[in-house]
């Protein structure tokens, strides 16, 4: 008689992460290694080649500098896709019904999700910082700002891959956020720039994209320095995990886009 | 003190947010231990009411209780004693049947060194055993359907809901599965089936329901709903060939299927010897006779209209 472990949902959650990882892993020519070729060749052209001419950004080595947004960059990217792919997958596949028609509490397939994506980010993330260290000076003087940066940052592109997922309808649709809001905001989130350099206008602007804090806070994180204060970019990222998440949860609990 | 039904359904309505209103306050008991049949037509309602009982569609209004647990409220202990084979596949068909069985488990909170002990008896029980570590997508189409039943045993479910589980399995197959559902219900799972094919429900089923424009148009035991038929279907094989005009017997309607195949059909309280001797004086000698169709079909048909079957 098969019964039921005494915390049920910790074995359902433990479940779904572990599907996720072995995913992670059955696919890493498709999940590990693409970010880790186009971080190095970011590295030789933006940083060795061009940032040799560019000189100091923000009082580092512009290689340094770009160092923090190239790898938090990699984060969101893998994060997002990663959930948005293997939702939307399950959805479409129509296996997401498994968790659908089982006892489990919608916060504990929010939270497997979400946690095989963060596992995702942090992997690849130290794959692109072990990379970086190769070619630069940076030697984390703040490690656990790094870590909690890295990983709340992670959380809220696998939130925000999680909602897009379940509004998608078809896999273009897991492609558009990335194409048209995730990359700009990426490029525009001080990735390879001070926002000192930009003017006030466009400072303003960038005041208002949450990758920004991500960014300054994990550069804060590796090289001590940011162009936001500490608290801001926390509450900020908080802020976005608890309404990400309470937005999730209310998707799941209406079944939009997954129950008639 | 009194046994709560396996499943009972009072008043349950689904519009959908196009208007259409598939379920029009649909009540329905099955008792524990029951093997129940759910037979409509195409867009009866069926797959609609199997939804809402294992949550994969919302209710409009009504209430749902699962051995006494109302599903509404109480959704996790409800759904903890379902286990549904639906009608289309819905594995990963990029996992192997071993990792489905064995994750499934898992979202029911099953422990995994249990769950591994649990997959390789529904394996073995399904005939999958050898496919365990194949992709699923590589499995024929009666694997797959075998494969979801298993994996809607791998939790023991007290109430185990089939929709159309043997839809284009070949007939060994099917009688494999009819078997292991048989086994399923002697050993006290109650089990509610809708299939496509009549005599599959007339053959496993002892109660059913007919459902038709979302309502329940008939339910009750399958001996007593069958007793009610009032008509009879025959087929008879002629010696010979059949005359161009056929004879008159009153009350009943003859046909001619072919040159040498008499289609008939008459009341259950006629005498079958007046129909007969009526085609003996008209020089129509009867070699064989075989009941025209399934008794199922037939009343379905009537109830229904003339609809499609199941």
């Amino acid at each position: 008689m098969s019964t039921p472990s005494r915390h049920p949902n910790l074995v359902a959650f433990a479940t779904i992460v572990r599907r996720e990882v072995m995913r992670i892993l059955r696919i890493w020519g498709q999940t590990l290694v693409p970010p880790a070729i186009t971080m190095t060749l970011y590295f030789l052209i933006f940083g060795s080649l061009i940032g040799s001419r560019i000189g100091e950004m923000g009082g580092h080595d512009y290689m340094d500098f770009i160092v923090p947004g190239l790898v938090m960059m990699s984060i969101i990217q893998n994060s997002y896709g990663n959930i948005s792919s293997s939702f939307f997958g399950a959805k479409f596949g129509r296996h997401v019904e498994e968790l659908l028609v089982s006892p489990m509490p919608n916060i504990v397939i929010l939270a497997g999700y979400v946690a095989g994506a963060v596992l995702r980010g942090v992997l690849v993330g130290i794959i692109v910082l072990g990379i970086a260290m190769l070619f630069t000076h940076v030697r984390i003087p703040h490690p656990f700002v790094m870590l909690s940066t890295v990983v709340l940052g992670a959380t809220i592109f696998s939130l925000a891959g999680f909602v897009n997922a379940v509004y998608a309808k078809k896999f273009d649709d897991i492609a558009i956020v990335p194409t048209f809001i995730l990359t700009p905001l990426t490029y525009l989130g001080g990735v390879f720039y001070s926002v000192k350099l930009l003017p006030e206008w466009a400072q303003a602007l960038t005041y208002a994209n949450p990758i920004f804090y991500m960014v300054n806070a994990f550069r804060y994180g590796l090289l001590g320095g940011s162009d936001v204060p500490l608290g801001t970019a926390y509450a900020i990222m908080i802020g976005f995990v608890i309404g990400l998440g309470a937005l999730g949860l209310w998707l799941l609990k209406r079944g939009i886009g997954l129950r008639s | 003190m009194t046994t709560a039904p396996a499943l009972e359904i009072r008043e349950l309505r689904k519009i959908y947010a196009t208007g259409v209103e598939a379920l029009k306050g649909v009540s329905l008991s099955v008792q524990p231990g029951d093997f129940f049949a759910l037979l409509g037509p195409n867009g009866a309602g069926k797959s609609t009411l199997i939804g809402i009982v294992s949550s994969l569609v919302n209710a409009s209004s009504g209430e749902v209780r699962v051995f006494g647990t109302d599903l509404f409220a109480q959704r996790s202990a409800a759904m903890r004693m379902i286990g549904l084979v639906p009608q289309e596949l819905n594995f990963n068909l990029f996992e192997k049947p071993f990792d489905i069985l064995v994750n499934y488990a898992g979202f029911y909170g099953i422990p995994r060194d249990e769950a591994m002990a649990c997959a390789e008896r529904e394996l073995k029980r399904a005939q999958l055993w050898e496919k365990a570590q194949v992709m699923s997508r590589t499995l024929s189409g009666g694997m797959k359907r075998r494969l979801m039943i298993a994996r809607a045993m791998m939790t023991e479910p007290r109430l185990l809901i089939l929709d159309e589980p043997t839809a284009g399995v070949d007939i060994e197959i099917r009688r494999g599965m009819w078997r292991t559902l048989r086994e399923v219900n002697a050993a006290g799972t109650t089990v509610i089936l809708t299939t496509h094919y009549l005599e599959e429900a007339e053959s496993l089923c002892r109660n059913l329901a007919i459902i038709d424009g979302g309502r329940i148009i008939e339910q009750g035991p399958m001996k007593a709903l069958l007793a009610k038929l009032d008509v009879e279907g025959f087929v008879l094989d002629i010696d010979g060939t059949l005359p161009a005009t056929l004879p008159h017997v009153e009350g009943v309607a003859l046909a001619a299927e072919d040159a040498h195949t008499l289609d008939l059909e008459m009341p259950r309280a006629m005498d079958l010897n007046r129909v007969f001797a009526t085609l003996d004086a008209a020089g129509i000698r009867v070699r064989s006779m075989r009941t025209k169709s399934n008794r199922l079909e037939e009343l379905f048909v009537r109830l229904t209209g003339n609809k499609d079957a199941a």
